[in-house]
């Protein structure tokens, strides 16, 4: 216990202060939603859209026609635009069949809209909805924060193992009474470490200023990152086995992590995609992990719904550690 | 004396080259036996083979009689010829990290004390010199109060004072009755070190022997040294080229000054002096390389 402890904390002290690493880990991901958000919530808000149903009874002049008002009309069945207006994807909606109008009590526009509208609307029954809207930013969060920690649990130790064995850090060791599994452990443990807190900065982070939705618990969320982390530091360690070269080990890495972030969802929705890629997508932790924090955050998945994802994650693990350790050599 | 440590009819291939061609000896136990070789004599490969980081193609290792287990590494320290260190830790780390290896280590302050790592011991591994370097890989061969330590050329790129001065950490070491086996490529160290001193090449063992003994076996008498410019016609009994010099070994000084004298060679430059090992390891592996 007194090697693996100090074992873990060699490592984690190498990774903290080699500051290059340490804040490409943490700043990366942060700017790549910051990033995102402001790219995709553009001049969204300048514009305001109104559902309507039926033919409008208003005048030529009522504020319905004002230059910064965009009309979508709706056939009468209201199942659609009232989604649309709890996800705050349109800003009312105005029946003018039953004569009633709808808001969403926690959207910004809606205070303003009554106003504009209340000459025009006298008359007219007020409902409220209520429901906070889906951006993409919360949808993209879950991805780009499991795409940091496929970087940094492959590079972060299969990759280092690599470079220890051809620097002669492994022979070394070897030289000593410390044995693989102990080595081995420790460097994971390290960078569990490592990674389960840098993902809890980058959410934390960017939560301040982005405010993501979520519905579920954040202890299970927790608990689906801690168990992605490992099957993905597990993953890196195959490469880890017997590789030498440092050029061939990034290659390779590169390689299978690429394929891996574009087909896991991380940047766009898997649904629409081809049959056979959502299916070849199933192999990577990283579809997994993405699919099931999405489910949590944004439907507010239980463990059940989420179930599937832990025990493929679980099995993968076990197979990854299995397969690196019967290839292990120290050099 | 007890024998350590003992090899027999040591072997390792990789592929045509025969790094180890058949080596046996043993060491006494609390001595210092020393490895001599020229570069790819097989030094290096012998000694991790006695380490147990090399498994030979075949042959035998045996430590206080038995084939090395388990227990084998928490008893010795090995240095090897070169090692990287982690990155980015300082040495009182790195020697923290490797103490805990140990069921009963060194002291730090101990280990600091015998290697003189005072003034670097807050320092960043990779900011150390050659020296320095060298003396914190020592503190770790060290730290488990080793019966045996194993150092591949620890002296090599070593200043003069530097080099001094670690022949006292292994006197230091010596002392507390550890037994030491060392590769090395000076013979003025191994001169001064060792109690046995074994020359190798091409993978075979050539002597083995005390220092003394290997020169009085060798040489009887001194060596008269001469630019060889225009003597190349000249026949002398017990004589080698050696560089740009020629060699003649003689336990007759007069007879071989008459000699010369006679044969009318230029005597300019003529050195007479008694022979140590370094021309005992030209004799024996400069020969082995001409041939
Ligand atoms: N892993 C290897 N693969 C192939 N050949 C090797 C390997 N290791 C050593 N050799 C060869 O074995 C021979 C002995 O090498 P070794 O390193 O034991 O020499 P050495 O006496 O330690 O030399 P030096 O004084 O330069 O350190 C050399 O010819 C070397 O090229
Ligand atoms: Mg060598």
């Amino acid at each position: 216990m007194k090697k693996f402890t100090a074992i873990v904390y060699a490592r984690t002290m190498e990774f903290l202060r080699d500051k290059g690493t340490f804040y490409w880990n943490l700043l990366f991901p942060i700017v790549l939603v910051v990033g995102f958000s402001f790219a995709f919530n553009g001049n969204n808000d300048t514009i305001f859209k109104i559902g309507v149903i039926g033919e409008s009874t208003l005048g030529e002049e009522a504020f319905l026609n004002l230059p910064s008002i965009e009309q979508i009309s709706y056939d009468s069945d209201k199942q659609l635009p009232l989604e649309k207006i709890r996800r705050h994807q349109i800003d009312m909606l105005i029946d003018f069949n039953d004569g009633t109008y709808y808001l969403n009590n926690e959207s910004n526009s809606s205070g303003l809209l009554r106003i504009v509208g209340e000459k025009d609307l006298a008359g007219f029954q007020e409902k409220e909805l209520s429901g906070s809207p889906i951006r993409y930013v919360d949808w993209l969060v879950p991805g780009v924060i499991g795409m940091n920690m496929l970087f940094s649990c492959m590079f972060g130790v299969g990759f280092v193992i690599v470079r220890y064995r051809k620097n002669g850090v492994l022979k070394r060791m070897k030289a000593t009474p410390v044995s693989p599994i102990v080595f081995i452990s420790a460097q994971m443990v390290s960078r569990f470490i490592i990674v389960i807190l840098t993902s809890i900065l980058v959410f934390t982070g960017t939560n301040l200023f982005l405010h993501f939705m979520v519905h579920g618990s954040y202890l299970l969320l927790v608990l689906v990152t801690s168990l992605s982390i490992v099957c993905m530091i597990s993953f890196g360690l195959i490469f880890a086995a017997r590789l030498k070269s440092e050029e061939l080990t990034s290659g390779l890495m590169n390689l299978v992590t690429f394929p891996m972030i574009i087909f896991s969802g991380v940047f766009f929705s898997l649904e629409g995609t081809p049959r056979l890629m959502q299916q070849a997508s199933k192999f990577f932790p990283l579809t997994h992990f993405i699919e099931a924090s999405r489910a949590i955050m944004i439907d507010g998945a239980g463990i059940v719904q989420i179930l599937p994802n832990i025990l493929v994650l679980s099995g993968m693990t076990l197979v990854f550690l299995i397969t690196a350790s019967v290839l292990f050599k120290w050099e | 004396m007890n024998t350590i440590m003992r090899i027999e009819n040591l072997k390792k291939s990789y592929g045509n080259v025969k790094a180890v061609n058949g080596i046996s000896f043993s060491i006494p136990e609390g001595s210092c036996f020393g490895l001599l070789g020229p570069n790819g004599a097989g030094k290096t490969t012998t000694i991790e083979m006695m380490e147990g980081i090399l498994s030979p193609t075949s042959g035998k290792v045996y430590f206080r009689g038995k084939k090395i287990d388990n227990h084998f590494k928490k008893k010795v320290g090995i240095q090897f010829q070169s090692t990287a260190l982690p990155e980015f830790i300082t040495v009182k780390e790195t020697l923290e990290m490797f103490r805990s290896f140990y069921p009963k280590p060194r002291t730090l302050d101990e280990i600091i004390e015998i290697c003189s790592l005072t003034d670097i011991i807050d320092r960043d591994n990779r900011k150390l010199s050659g020296g320095q370097r060298q003396r914190m890989l020592l503190g770790l061969a060290i730290i488990p109060h080793p019966e045996m330590v194993f150092l591949d050329e620890p002296t090599t790129g070593l200043d003069p004072q530097a080099r001094r001065n670690f022949w006292n950490l292994i006197d230091r070491i010596k002392a507390e009755n550890t037994t030491v086996l060392l590769t090395t490529h000076y013979m003025e160290e191994a001169e001064i070190l060792c109690d046995q001193i074994a020359i190798m090449d091409h993978g075979k063992l050539l002597e083995l022997d005390t220092p003394a003994k290997l020169l009085t076996t060798h040489f009887n008498g001194v060596i008269v040294r001469i630019p060889h410019s225009g003597l190349l016609d000249f026949n002398f009994e017990n004589s080698a080229v050696i560089g740009d010099f020629l060699e003649i070994t003689t336990n007759n000084l007069d007879r071989t000054m008459k000699e010369l004298l006679e044969a009318k060679v230029n005597l300019e430059g003529l050195i007479i002096k008694k022979p140590n090992l370094d021309d005992l390891f030209l004799k024996l592996t400069g020969a082995s390389l001409r041939s």
